[in-house]
């Protein structure tokens, strides 16, 4: 199942030079954007899952909001990307790997303080440290490679 | 220096779906940029899950992440009086770095197996009304409780 996004980036059509340019841009924006709001910082994360503060549930809950009103305003109003690409949800399938992998995958940010994008922030912010989760993640992708064949699905 | 509103946070963190999209012809999704590695450094590999992977697909992951990593640096260097600390003193140790390194394991494995992160589930995901999307939220929040409050003697 997880052979889905593979699938859906083969029959995609060609990504741009001027999308690839404006997707570097973006990225830097994001990392902008995480270092400025703190999502970035082991604390915040820790104080989330400590209950301290509400500040992390909210943000994370207005993005969803934020991404998904304005997601369905550009799509009612038949909006298409700079490449021509109408707007269209591939939905991520249901397996076990959701529990299981959810599981590990909260486990990890509570110890690591860092979720994906925030170990590349930290990384190219110079937090040393960082390169341990990094390198962390790649073992991790590598082992369920590795066990995909046997894990639950 | 206090950091940005909640608000003008998710605000921001939000538009990002709408701009990747338009602009980029992409759903905001950082952990499959794990994969991509994985496929580009071992091209010869055999396990099916790298060797199958559309890496020219994916290649727009690398552009996305090395701009992430160079937007964390421009912040940090020239529009943060001070820099932030990202991780808390303790961390940087020796004890710290097996830390550190055995979460990133549970997060790189679990992003993978769970299909998504907290970008292409919790963001992506549930703002397109996926339920199981929602599941992965709630297991990635059940984890993270579990590990926070249950092991806290072991872990922090």
């Amino acid at each position: 199942m997880v052979h889905g996004l593979a699938g859906i980036l083969m029959t995609e059509k060609k990504t741009s030079a001027l999308s690839y340019f404006n997707i570097l841009q973006l990225g830097i924006l994001l990392g902008v954007i995480f270092v400025k709001t703190e999502v970035a910082r082991w604390e915040r994360i820790h104080d989330m899952f400590m209950f301290r503060e509400p500040r992390m549930y909210l943000i994370i809950g207005t993005a969803i909001l934020v991404a998904g009103v304005s997601m369905r305003a550009l799509k009612a109003l038949g909006v298409k990307s700079l490449d021509g690409k109408t707007i269209s949800y591939d939905p991520k399938p249901f397996h076990k790997g959701v529990v299981l992998g959810g599981l590990c995958f909260g486990a990890g940010w509570a110890l690591t303080g860092a979720c994906p994008g925030p170990i590349y922030v930290q990384m190219g912010a110079g937090e040393g440290m960082a390169i341990f989760t990094f390198l962390g993640a790649v073992l991790g992708m590598y082992a369920y490679a590795a066990l995909k064949p046997r894990l639950p699905d | 220096m206090q950091p940005w509103p909640w608000w003008a946070s998710g605000l921001l963190l939000g538009s990002i779906v709408p701009l990747l999209y338009l602009l980029g012809g992409k759903w905001f999704g950082i952990s499959s940029s794990l994969q991509q590695i994985g496929a580009i450094c071992t091209p010869n590999i055999r396990l099916p899950y790298l060797r199958d992977y559309d890496r020219k697909g994916g290649m727009w992951l690398l552009f996305f992440v090395s701009g992430v990593m160079l937007g964390g640096f421009l912040a940090n260097t020239w529009l943060t009086p001070a820099p932030v600390e990202f991780l808390p003193a303790h961390y940087h140790s020796l004890t710290g770095a097996w830390k550190l390194l055995a979460g990133g394991f549970l997060v790189g494995f679990g992003a993978r197996y769970a299909g998504g992160c907290t970008s292409g589930h919790a963001v992506t995901g549930i703002s397109n009304l996926n339920p199981p999307s929602m599941v992965a939220t709630a297991c990635f929040f059940i984890g993270g409780l579990f590990v926070t409050w249950c092991t806290d003697w072991l872990v922090f």
